[in-house]
């Protein structure tokens, strides 16, 4: 009996098995997108889904890439770390995918970025931001189409200084995670730069996913300070604004800065107040003062608020970054290689020199694999025609002035940062943009 | 069972993992998992022949992955040196634990090893500048055996030695189940009383037996480690450790082989399950209500009532 | 510190204890009578929460009086934590009395596998937060600090009237007085004429609904999302285990320490807040297996 049943599960694995090998022009290109479809962070990933499915769909009536229609096969970030490499791996192995779009959370890339050095495939980091992974390795096949953790925090603290230059004091409530704790490192060392006196009257780490943060507010309530800085996502940050709001918390003469508020900004409809810092990682939002009336991002907006009923948030965005940097990439690749089908070495290759662009501002590609994007960052405010806050006073601050540049680690370069940039942002290059 | 059926069968099936591993190459990471797995449950197995299970098992393999991390990033150390020292690193915690923990039995005991499982589990997702944090600890492939080897040569060396090891590992625990020992330790759970009026201290026997199977947990928590590259503090959650004693029941407790089976079946459920339907919980959760009232001796129960006649006297039977 | 600070902790820990202690009754309460831990409980915190959000939902769609919201709540909790706790009861938890105790946990940790994923595949994965009850009440001050009444008054008071109710039934009700019988011995209890299986069942489905307030009382404040219940399981296991299995008392006193600890931590130590029921939980156990509060039980042999 036994030996049947071993019998059976061989002939049964043997029909799954498929050889991966090289082929001149595939019949279809296979890409491998991981995103959450579970867990608290499919907030982020369903919406990335969505825009994969959708964009995908255009780009395969337009002819897919380079003429070759394209798959996606989507693997659910949710089921943890040790089954996402297992499942990124057969996908390799056993059905030849040979470009993989990975991952949201920042531990993902941690694991695949090795792997698919390893095994030798394209990997694009579409939406997890921390800058460790390009800046501790130089990477031949590991690439990201959308602006990092430094990029983000520092602009922040531009735009702070920007709406609120005479500020004192300081708290934050971040996420206890990588990061939450690193953005801050990040922001505070930038802030120090410009304001060596700064005062932190509180580090708040509430751990990941909790539910309740009025002990936190009560502090806040207690110690008054100018600044609070939230870099939170998701469940935590919808939970926070709640009962902020619901305690009485904006009331109170502080500046809140949000980073990541945007891709809350519909959930929360009204619970969000006037006033507050808000960000999207990168220049996108669907009322983008430079691409708002372009028609392919009105036509974007349109077929995905049909598709899901909601507006685009970030995470979408960065999906369609890295679909059309791909395809950039691979236009490229397939023009140095003289019309042929290049393989996943030579795309990697073209993406690190390439320039694209989504519904944003146009993205740099570099050297070290990372993408330059600017960061549009602005201030809530309520307006008669939506249920829900809008971002306003909008200022665009350009890659170049907030990545650390190529080969340097972000700790140390923040730290070098001159002083004298501030003031780049009362010039009329940086005048807001009201929303419209 | 007839140990030399016993024999055969297992020769059988450590070829078979070996030769479809080798044929489809990405099954080396589910397998590497399951068979890191197994061996983490046969430690739970050693504390169920006591009639005791612990909710917190999974803190020992947490235990050793993370010092195979700590010491790979510090020392660089060989894979085989790194495996033995994780596993040394977690007999020696449950060797301390253990020595207040044998003092309780029954729900007592479940909710201190639990108690001190989220203790491990807070610390480690809290102290982010020493642990990591939530997002864990990345550590380099180190060599194996002194040879500094590619992915695919790592992972097959790693999985010879991982199926060697789990043969060793279910022997060992079924002759320790044999030696007075292990006698002595059935008697906890019959009656603990009369074991006492025989000299025997029930104390000192679950001791050694609780060190073992932190020991057990701990090689599979290295071997988790060195297959991931990764180590993160839900390596100890409470709901990994209720996972390990699910494996137990679903593979079968009586013999250390319901281990293997166990964390084989429920690693490729979870794997297409997940897959196809999303709802792996729901799946596996449904067939363990089943499994209980069905199949309370697990698979491996199943297995061996089909292959004797009737049950031989010390082995098997109701966990 | 001084004094406001404390204050203000005080009053933190006490809200949040109060909510702890709702869910932490219902298992307790389950334990006493069936000798069983139901590992799903906080799978009915969860779903009494997404229960009470959808409902909330439903009233501001319908358009009904906003004043329904707050007893919508209470009703949710009953709805769902009763008719889970008397499917858990019916369909698993009466087979299995007699069966081994590792199995029997291990039924309720699969029953809590399935209801969180089924939890999922209704509600989804996106946060669910229906906060207008809140917003209702309003707020007050103290200390120059903000609360609102909902979190300083109308949660302790529920978990205070549930206290104390409860141990009115227990003590002062034909009913009651049975569920304490089977409580100290099933077997006795039947043999005296109680018809245990009516309440066992009831147990589970009070239990349950216990478990399920806790939910519906904290979604107005919380956003729900996928996870949360077990999160909730392991805490108020933790005030269980501190307490004492199946010491209803003890559990109340067990929270408020936890809650106040929590809370404390916050404004001294934030680091160690995670910590802290779980520590706790370890320095009780070491020192009284039985938990805080229990009464010996004589060794049978």
């Amino acid at each position: 009996m036994k030996l049947k049943t071993l019998c059976a599960i061989a002939a049964a694995l043997a029909i799954g098995h498929g050889a991966a090998t090289a082929q001149d022009k595939p019949a279809e290109l296979k890409i491998g997108i991981s995103t959450f479809t579970s867990g608290p962070a499919s907030v982020f990933g369903v919406p990335g889904k969505a825009a994969a499915e959708l964009l995908i769909d255009e780009m395969n009536k337009a002819g897919g890439i380079g003429g070759v229609k394209v798959t996606p096969i989507f693997i659910d970030e949710g089921i943890g770390g040790d089954k996402l490499l297992s499942e990124y791996r057969r996908l390799v192995q056993e059905q030849g995918v040979r470009t993989m779009l990975s991952a949201i959370s920042s531990g993902n890339c941690n694991i695949v970025a090795p792997v698919a050095e390893d095994l030798k495939v394209l990997n694009v980091m579409w939406d997890c931001g921390t800058e460790k992974i390009l800046e501790s390795k130089r990477y031949k096949y590991v690439v990201r189409t959308q602006a990092n953790a430094t990029t983000e925090m520092v602009a922040s603290v531009l735009y702070l200084l920007k709406v609120r230059p005479d500020f004192k004091t300081i708290a934050v409530v971040n996420q206890d995670y990588a990061w939450g704790r690193d953005s801050w490192e990040i922001f505070l060392a930038t802030l120090k730069v410009f304001k060596p006196d700064v005062k932190v009257v509180a580090e708040m780490f509430p751990k990941l996913g909790a539910s309740d943060f009025s002990t936190e507010i009560s502090r806040l309530q207690a110690l008054r300070p100018d600044v609070v800085l939230n870099t939170g996502w998701g469940g935590d940050l919808d939970t926070f604004v709640r009962q902020a709001g619901q305690r009485g918390l904006f009331k109170q003469n502080v500046t809140f800065v949000m980073p990541l508020l945007e891709s809350s900004l519909e959930r929360l409809g009204g619970a969000v107040p006037e006033g507050i810092i808000a960000g999207g990682r990168g220049d996108h939002y669907w009322a983008h003062p430079e691409t708002r009336d372009d028609p392919k991002h009105k036509d974007f907006v349109a077929k995905f608020r049909a598709k899901t009923g909601s507006y685009p948030i970030y995470p979408t965005y960065h999906m369609a970054q890295a679909l059309v940097g791909l395809k950039t990439g691979y236009e490229s690749a397939i023009k140095a290689n003289g019309g042929k089908w290049p393989s996943p070495e030579q795309v990697a290759d073209a993406m690190r020199k390439m320039k694209f662009k989504a519904y944003g501002r146009e993205i740099t590609m570099r050297e070290d694999g990372q993408g330059l994007e600017a960061q549009l960052l602005g201030l809530t405010k309520r307006h008669p025609k939506y249920p829900f806050a809008v971002i306003d006073q909008m200022v665009l601050i350009p890659a170049e002035l907030v990545t650390t540049p190529v080969g340097q680690q972000s700790t140390t370069w923040v730290k070098s940062i001159n002083p004298g940039l501030a003031k780049v942002l009362s010039t009329d290059e940086f005048k807001p943009h009201d929303f419209k | 069972m007839p140990s030399m059926r016993l024999a055969v069968v297992v020769a059988v099936l450590v070829a078979a993992v070996l030769g479809v591993t080798l044929w489809v190459p990405w099954l080396k990471t589910p397998v590497l998992i399951a068979l890191a797995d197994g061996l983490a449950v046969t430690g739970v197995i050693v504390l169920i022949r006591a009639g005791q299970v612990s909710f917190g098992h999974a803190m020992y393999a947490c235990l050793a992955g993370y010092g195979v991390a700590f010491i790979g990033r510090a020392l660089h150390l060989d894979a085989l040196l790194l495996i033995a020292l994780g596993t040394v690193a977690a007999a020696l915690a449950g060797a301390v634990i253990g020595m207040f923990m044998v003092r309780y039995r029954g729900i007592f005991f479940g909710m201190l090893n639990l108690a001190f499982s989220m203790v491990l589990f807070s610390v480690l997702g809290k102290f982010g500048a020493v642990t990591g944090g939530t997002d864990g600890l990345r550590f380099d492939r180190p060599s194996f055996a002194g040879v500094h080897l590619e992915r695919e040569g790592f992972e097959i060396a790693l999985l010879a030695l991982a199926l060697g090891l789990a043969v060793i590992a279910g022997w060992a625990v079924q002759y320790y189940f044999r030696t007075v020992d292990g006698q002595a330790l059935a008697a906890i759970k019959t009656n603990e009383t009369r074991l006492e009026y025989l000299g025997i201290s029930a104390k000192r026997v679950f001791w050694r037996a609780y060190t073992l199977s932190a020991g057990l947990c701990g090689l599979g928590g290295s071997i988790f480690a060195l297959t991931q590259g990764l180590v993160t503090p839900e390596m100890g959650y409470w709901v990994r450790s209720g996972e390990v004693v699910f494996i137990a029941v679903l593979g079968g407790s009586a013999h250390a082989i319901g281990a293997f089976i166990g964390a084989f079946v429920f690693s490729f459920v979870k794997l297409y399950a997940a897959a196809l339907l999303t709802a792996w919980q729901l799946v596996l959760g449904l067939v363990l209500i089943v499994m209980v009232f069905v199949a309370p001796t697990g698979i491996f129960g199943l297995i061996e009532k089909r292959l004797r006649a009737k049950p031989a006297a010390g082995h098997g039977g109701t966990p | 510190m001084d004094a406001s600070l404390i204050l203000l902790a005080l009053m933190d820990g006490v809200s949040y204890a109060a909510l702890l202690f709702l869910v932490a009754l219902g298992l307790t309460l389950i334990f006493g009578v069936m000798r069983i831990l139901n590992i799903a409980h906080g799978s009915l915190y969860a779903w009494g929460g997404y229960f009470a959000a959808t409902l909330g939902l439903a009233i501001t769609s319908l358009a009904l009086p906003p004043a329904l919201g707050l007893p919508a709540l209470f009703v949710a909790a009953i709805i769902i934590g009763g008719l889970l706790g008397t499917v858990l009861e019916f369909f698993l938890l009466r087979r299995i009395l007699d069966k081994d105790p590792i199995l029997q946990l291990l039924v309720t940790f699969a029953a809590f596998m399935v209801l969180e994923d089924l939890q999922r595949l209704i509600w989804g994965v996106q946060p669910i937060f229906v906060s207008d009850v809140v917003g209702q009440l309003g707020t007050l001050e103290v200390a120059g600090v903000t609360y609102t009444r909902y979190q300083l008054l109308v949660l302790p008071s529920v978990a205070v009237i549930a206290f104390l109710g409860l141990r009115w039934f227990l003590r002062k009700t034909a009913l009651g007085r049975q569920v304490t019988a089977v409580t100290h011995h099933r077997e006795i209890a039947t043999a005296m004429g109680v018809n245990t299986n009516r309440v066992m069942w009831l147990t589970m489905a009070l239990g349950g609904a216990l478990g399920a307030l806790g939910g519906a009382l904290a979604s107005p404040t919380t956003s729900f999302t996928p996870g949360i219940g077990a999160e909730m399981m392991v805490l108020s296991f933790a005030v269980v285990a501190t307490a004492g299995l199946g010491q209803i008392g003890g559990a109340a006193l067990a929270a408020l320490m936890i809650g106040l600890a929590r809370s404390f931590s916050i404004y001294l130590m934030p680091e160690l807040e995670v910590l802290m029921p779980y520590l706790i939980m370890v320095a009780v156990l070491l020192v009284r297996p039985e938990g805080l509060f229990s009464t010996v039980a004589t060794r049978r042999i």
